[in-house]
């Protein structure tokens, strides 16, 4: 494309996006839309214009206004939501998926030159959370939610919080104790260099006391800090699995119990040290495992994308009631832009619904009356009335989450390598431990102890245990970095022994929004710019795209306008009588094409063709076919097979690519995959991959906007590195490898260690350079390999 | 050279007193959130009625 000048775009001062007219201006400033022209009142009433100093266009687009808040003046409701109440304090976390830039920390932290009832904000800018402390008798929570909603900082309000719930994991307990460890690791150090060195005759006197110092440091590292192993060994022991804890644990205890022992004894200087520097690294290791991302739930359900409340009519009073209390009967009355949240027939008005996050489908449905619509739907247009027929948790869509694969234990799914070696190591290191106890007992007895508690001691697999938190934790960064999130550190292994990929279709290989237009009819320059004027009034997703697709346009004069929703536009432009729409407007009746969407084109009635929408698949599309030979590749949509023709290309066999698929038939899918010994990998987006996601031994859920409403699965992607899966899957094998390595270096360390434990003269200097000298290579071997692979396979 | 006692004694407080710091800033909840300070500190601070433009 050639880069023509074209005339300056003119972009909304609040927002950023593209101005489409000139209508909403005020202080020589241009808004997209009225509702960010109010947004910019609101501020400048309040003297807060900075807001646009520190960023340009910090804004959201606030092209949908509607405000439907009444059920958080709901007693039941409110207890929910508070964190915190009394009779005049109010505390309440918000969770605002649009906080993104210094403008929006400044402005939320101002919030008491709004309303003086509010006393203090505070944001948490990584977990986009508000904090708030306000007076409830003079500010009410709905008029605290309404405030933020008018400045454009909307909050997500779900019940199912469960980003502030998984925020409280206890990382802060781990902190403590590597605090602890590292304290007395420092100290014990400090305290047994002396000994180390050698000490003079006369200097005897020290030996002890440091000694005595040295158990005082390391009662609190076994107790305290190394607590959680002997809890994980024990509890492991019990239901007879020997995970990598029994040994740790094992070799925590023998030294902790030789210290104590060789310092009362005066037999020797002991191995607080190594315990400590042992405890301490172990602790920072499971620490670097930890990754969190604040801002992203792997655990949303349906629950987190219905409402809290709906609005429900009883002697013709709307009402609004919390959703778990809607029962089969209800009259509930849903609005524009409102998710329908249970199974229900339509009774009154005209439903245009949005099932985009059902099955994927960008384009609204319609629905006659009396028609069932299911749970899930967002309605466009003008309110509905409906009556329930299911209660939430039994609707077509909801009632997926009472299967099985939802109440099955989580993360036992498939045997780490880790889980899978430290048996063996366990019973190994038991056999040679015992061994060595024999060989030497029959002529010394002392000697016999040493040496058993010895190999305990230096087969320790301290590196062992440190190789895969180190990788992994090296693994994720680099994903992250790649907009690819794991919901933890085990997921890498998973992804590498995936051998099947089922592929959802809309929304996943094809772009959710973004369509390919064409124009079927020809028409002239003064046609173009009188759709492109009619178009740009409407903020009607197809409109939009018509006007994209048009380009920059003059606008002309529009005399009349009528949008009748779900249908199209009249208008009438220079005594031109237009009419764009579905074949609904324009024949009067519906022609089903099913093949690509359509909005019609009629001047001055003369039809003068179609703009047809048929889906993009996203880039990168090739590359995923390309798997094909090394990794099965499925679809499994619900959408009708209209574009079988161009999937085969991607797919190469019909049938592997199964239409019509309901939500439980893709659980069924994934399910029937499994039992015939296939690792399968579930890429989905919508609710109705939910079941599929959660059934197959790897959901990815593939989202444009890792914030928005993705469903419960163990990975996020965002969409602009689906071009990249091929390279991760690759990456993820190659992790594995380098835990493989690594698992080597350590054994070989344990082995020379090993080859001083058995004759039972295990020095506390060997330990201790041993051990550290081992864990630093552990952790730079595995670090640098991550890197160098990840280069390697172009990811960084 | 028994001074040395003393000496380790008072290491041993000091050091003690520094791991207390910590754990106290911890539960307290002052590492809960390294990030934002270091954008609120950008911030301009100002004063409602000086800033009409």
């Amino acid at each position: 494309m050639t880069e023509a000048p074209t005339i300056a775009k003119t972009t909304c001062y609040h927002c950023g996006d593209e101005c489409l007219t000139t209508s909403f201006s005020i202080d020589e400033k241009q808004f997209c839309c009225h509702g960010c022209k109010s947004v910019y009142e609101i501020l400048a009433d309040s003297g807060l214009c900075s807001y646009y100093n520190y960023n340009d266009h910090p804004g959201a687009t606030r092209a949908r206004i509607d405000k439907r808040f009444d059920y958080l003046s709901e007693p039941s409701i409110l207890k929910e939501l508070l964190d915190y109440t009394d009779d005049h304090i109010s505390l309440i976390t918000f969770y605002i998926p649009h906080i993104h830039c210094s403008s929006c920390l400044w402005l939320l932290e101002q919030l008491n030159r709004f309303n003086p009832a509010i006393h203090y904000s505070r944001v948490d800018f990584l977990k986009k959370q508000l904090v708030v402390r306000f007076d409830h008798q003079q500010l009410g929570l709905q008029q605290l939610v309404e405030l933020l909603y008018d400045i454009g900082y909307e909050p997500l309000i779900s019940l199912q919080d469960i980003i502030k719930k998984q925020n409280k994991a206890d990382k802060g307990n781990l902190v403590q104790k590597i605090a602890v460890a590292g304290f007395c690791f420092g100290n014990v150090m400090l305290l047994s260099f002396p000994e180390y060195f050698g000490l003079s005759v006369y200097e005897h006197s020290f030996k002890q006391f440091f000694g005595y110092l040295n158990i005082l440091f390391a009662l609190p590292v076994v107790f305290f800090s190394g607590r959680g192993y002997f809890i994980s060994a024990w509890t492991n022991l019990k239901s007879k699995i020997l995970n990598i804890d029994f040994p740790l644990a094992l070799g925590i205890a023998v030294l902790f119990a030789r210290t104590v022992a060789e310092i009362l004894t005066h037999t020797g200087a002991g191995f607080a040290d190594t315990l400590c520097g042992l405890v301490f690294f172990l602790l920072v290791g499971k620490f670097v495992q930890q990754k969190t991302y604040h801002h992203i739930s792997f655990e949303r359900d349906y629950r987190s994308f219905f409402p809290v409340a709906v609005q429900v009519l009883t002697d013709e009073i709307e009402k609004p009631i919390p959703l778990a209390q809607l029962v089969t009967g209800h009259r509930m009355v849903i609005r524009h832009n409102e998710i329908i949240p249970a199974d229900a027939i339509l009774l009154k008005g005209k439903a245009l619904i949005d099932f985009s996050f059902v099955t994927g489908e960008a384009v609204p449905v319609n629905k006659t009356l009396g028609e069932i619509i299911y749970a899930g739907g967002r309605q466009t247009g003008e309110a509905i009335e409906l009556e329930v027929v299911k209660p939430v948790s039994q609707s077509y869509l909801t009632q997926l989450w009472n299967n099985e694969a939802f109440t099955r234990k989580q993360d036992n799914r498939m045997k780490t390598f880790n889980e899978t070696v430290s048996k063996y190591f366990t019973i190994v290191l038991i056999i040679i431990a015992i061994g060595s106890l024999m060989a030497w007992l029959p002529f010394n007895f002392r000697r016999g102890i040493d040496a058993f508690t010895a190999v305990l001691i230096v087969a320790c697999p301290c590196a062992l245990a440190l190789s895969t938190p180190f990788t992994m934790s090296a693994a994720l960064s680099i994903f992250d970095r790649n907009l690819f999130y794991l919901k933890n550190t085990a997921v890498v292994e998973q992804l590498a022994r995936i051998d099947t990929l089922v592929m959802d279709k809309t929304g996943t290989i094809t772009t959710g929004n973004s369509k390919r237009i064409e124009l079927s009819g020809e028409l002239s320059d003064v046609q173009k710019q009188m759709v492109y004027s009619a178009c740009s009034n409407s903020i009607h997703p197809l409109s939009r795209m018509i006007c994209q697709f048009l380009g920059d346009m003059r606008k002309l004069p529009v005399n009349e306008y009528i949008e009748i929703p779900g249908k199209g536009i009249n208008a009438n432009i220079a005594g031109h009588q237009l009419h764009i729409g579905s074949g609904d407007l324009i024949f009067g009746y519906y022609i089903d094409t099913k093949q690509i969407t359509r909005v019609h084109l009629m001047i001055d009635g003369y039809y003068l063709g179609y703009f047809g929408f048929a889906h993009e698949y996203r880039d990168g599309m090739e590359k995923i076919s390309s798997l094909s030979p090394d990794y099965q590749l499925f679809l499994l949509s619900g959408d009708q097979n209209h574009e079988r023709n161009e999937l085969i290309h991607f797919f190469h066999d019909d049938s592997r690519m199964h239409f019509n698929q309901s939500p439980q038939q893709k659980l069924d899918m994934i399910q029937n995959l499994q039992q015939k010994g296939h690792k399968v990998m579930m890429l989905g987006d919508g609710l109705n991959d939910s079941g599929a996601l959660k059934q197959s031994d790897l959901g990815v859920a593939v989202t444009d906007n890792v914030n928005n409403f993705s469903p419960g699965s163990d990975a996020i992607l965002d969409g602009r590195s689906f071009d990249k899966l091929p390279a991760f899957l690759r990456f993820s094998k190659d992790t594995v490898n380098i835990i493989h390595l690594s698992f080597l270096i350590s054994l070989t360390y344990n082995i020379i260690g090993l080859s001083y434990a058995v004759t039972g003269r295990l020095s506390p200097l060997i330990a201790a350079v041993l051990m550290p000298l081992s864990t630093v290579t552990i952790i730079s071997f595995t670090t640098l390999a991550t890197h160098f692979t990840a280069k390697r396979r172009k990811l960084i | 050279m028994s001074i040395i006692y003393f000496l380790i004694g008072c290491s041993v407080l000091l050091a003690l007193g520094f791991l207390s710091a910590f754990l106290w800033a911890q539960r307290s909840g002052q590492n809960d959130d390294l990030y934002t300070p270091s954008i609120r500190i950008l911030l301009d601070d100002e004063h409602p009625d000086e800033d009409k433009k």
